[in-house]
């Protein structure tokens, strides 16, 4: 590609992948790299600084959530949470059961967890999902059994952006005193979440899907839950996650869930509105496509289309070279050929899972931008079907059923 | 991720598009793995392939690998495209990425699609050609949904 081509605008519509640390998050950090960077485990008084503001973003974050201070673990991230939460469970209440049930759309955080676990003695059910990507609640009941010990549903789901029922889900998992964990890495300050109405026990979180720094996270445990530790050494987040103290990670995790969560419901009304115009001028203006994901109880930043006839990787790299940062249900780009095991679990063929667009949207994402996505969407798609033996013959069909 | 020439063949595929009444017409792939390519050749009574277009669903390798084989098999003999092997369209293109390495074997598979059904339509044997394992001849219907 000639260096001209490249406009010199950036529009990035990949927040569900990361988003950028917000200019108020890198501030609160900054002084805990230079300053404050004695360690927060350390006896002398340079330390409080560190162990202070680590105290503070615990209950900023335990507050977001309802939840105690001390029920909040920090960890590396989602993906420590979710490995954490399931091996330590399935290790401690073994006694009780070998079994567990999760959703076939979980994040591979999850789903090559449950694999492991699976290689080392323990039966996992996985819950099939509706064309919107809703857990058939049904088929959860039914896969309930005396030695289920824990149930594991992501609260909103990282490529189609569908919110489960998690509320439902919660008061199925207490009636039947079997623990509830959700990933919540896309839902946590995006959507309201509660752990006590919702009746969940573990959830995991992570800092740079709100404008926090990459490398934190946290998981919830709730009081009771007598689970061990993942990380071993030394003594802290209550002798439960050794580790040095991510300070700086901490901190700027804590201010970018307080600033998400003053502005949880502008945010969500603000992304709401452009979510649904985006949409809604793709089913307006560009044929053969279909909405993934709910249409009402999604993410209020994720817009997920199949076009059909075309490859996701060939979009990609086009809506690139037009400065636009989007990604694809298509793990292709990722260096695997199969589509994504999301889109497959909502009942598309192969050939049409193959044509995804994910574009996830954050608060800075203007009108503008999404007009213009649409617009260069437009040439992609139908530069790619003139191109497509799956258009010509589709078309040829077409001439056919109408002569 | 890819060469240069990747991405020209790619932003300016060469020969895309149909033929009408080609002498040999081959489409090879697999939608579950999300690359199928058509191709369509013209060749002269001499068995020299006049003219070349192809049609790609796939990602940016597939489309490169598709441009680049119709390049070089324009002009050749049927024998000579023959030796138009997935190695020639790689090297042509100045290598691919590892995972996309199918591509190029697909591409070398449509060339041999598109002979196997000239050789057949004209009842002829081409020494050394068999027919691809990839050849899928007409796409599998689509399943008709609202979209």
């Amino acid at each position: 590609m000639k260096e001209g081509d490249k406009m010199n605008r950036l529009i990035y519509l990949d927040n569900a992948a990361t988003t950028k640390v917000s200019e108020e998050v890198f501030d609160a950090m900054k002084p805990f790299f230079t300053e404050y960077y004695g360690n927060p485990s350390s006896i002398y008084t340079f330390a409080g600084e560190g162990k202070k503001a680590i105290d503070e973003a615990r209950s900023t974050i335990a507050k977001a959530l309802g939840a105690k201070p001390e029920e909040i673990y920090f960890t590396a991230g989602g993906s420590e949470s979710d490995n954490w939460a399931l091996k330590a469970t399935a290790e401690a209440y073994s006694n009780k059961g070998k079994h567990i049930i999760t959703t076939t759309i979980e994040h591979h955080a999850i789903l090559h967890t449950c694999e492991y676990l699976q290689r080392n003695g323990f039966e996992v059910t996985y819950i099939n999902v509706d064309e919107d990507g809703v857990i058939k609640l049904d088929e959860l009941k039914a896969a309930i059994r005396p030695d289920t010990i824990l149930i594991s549903v992501m609260a909103a789901n990282n490529e189609i952006g569908t919110v489960q029922p998690i509320a439902e889900i919660g008061r199925i998992a207490k009636e039947n005193g079997i623990f509830f964990h959700t990933d919540a890495v896309q839902a946590f300050g995006h959507i309201p979440l509660n752990v006590d109405e919702m009746k969940i026990d573990m959830l995991s979180a992570s800092g740079h899907k709100i404008h926090g720094p990459k490398g934190i996270g946290f998981l919830y445990i709730r009081k009771g839950i007598k689970i061990g530790s993942f990380v071993h050494g030394g003594a802290q987040e209550r002798k439960r996650r050794a580790g040095t103290h991510n300070v700086p990670g901490i901190v700027g995790f804590g201010k970018a869930v307080e600033l998400a969560m003053a502005n949880l419901e502008t945010t969500m009304a603000y992304e709401s509105k452009l979510r649904d115009h985006f949409i809604a001028r793709v089913e307006k203006e560009i044929p053969y496509a279909r909405l993934n994901g709910h249409r009402t109880n999604r993410l209020p930043n994720n817009v997920n289309f199949c076009f059909r006839f075309i490859e996701g990787e060939s979009m990609l790299i086009l809506l690139d070279q037009k400065g636009v940062c989007a990604s694809s249900g298509s793990a292709c780009t990722s260096g695997s050929l199969d589509p994504s095991h999301v889109l497959l679990a909502i009942g598309l063929p192969h050939e049409i899972a193959h044509g995804s667009l994910r574009a996830t949207l954050s608060k800075e994402t203007t009108i503008e931008e999404i007009d213009f996505v649409v617009d260069e969407l437009k040439g992609i798609i139908e530069r790619l079907r003139n191109m497509s033996p799956l258009y010509e013959d589709f078309a040829a069909k077409n001439k056919a059923a109408v002569n | 991720m890819y060469s240069e020439k990747v991405m020209d063949h790619f932003n300016n595929p060469r020969n895309v598009g149909e033929l009408e009444d080609p002498s040999g017409v081959g489409t090879v792939g697999n939608a579950k793995c999300g690359d199928i390519m058509r191709m369509y050749l013209d060749i002269d009574e001499n068995g020299i392939i006049q003219e070349a277009k192809f049609k790609t669903f796939g990602c940016g390798a597939a489309v490169a690998t598709s441009s680049m084989a119709t390049e070089l098999v324009k002009g050749k003999t049927v024998q000579e495209a023959l030796q138009v092997t997935n190695k020639a369209v790689m090297e042509a293109l100045d290598g691919l990425p590892p995972v996309k390495v199918h591509c190029s074997l697909l591409a070398e598979e449509a060339i041999h699609a598109a002979l196997w059904d000239y050789a057949q339509k004209h009842d002829l044997k081409i020494e050394g050609l068999q027919r691809p394992v990839n050849d899928i001849g007409e796409i599998e219907e689509v399943e008709e949904e609202e979209y």
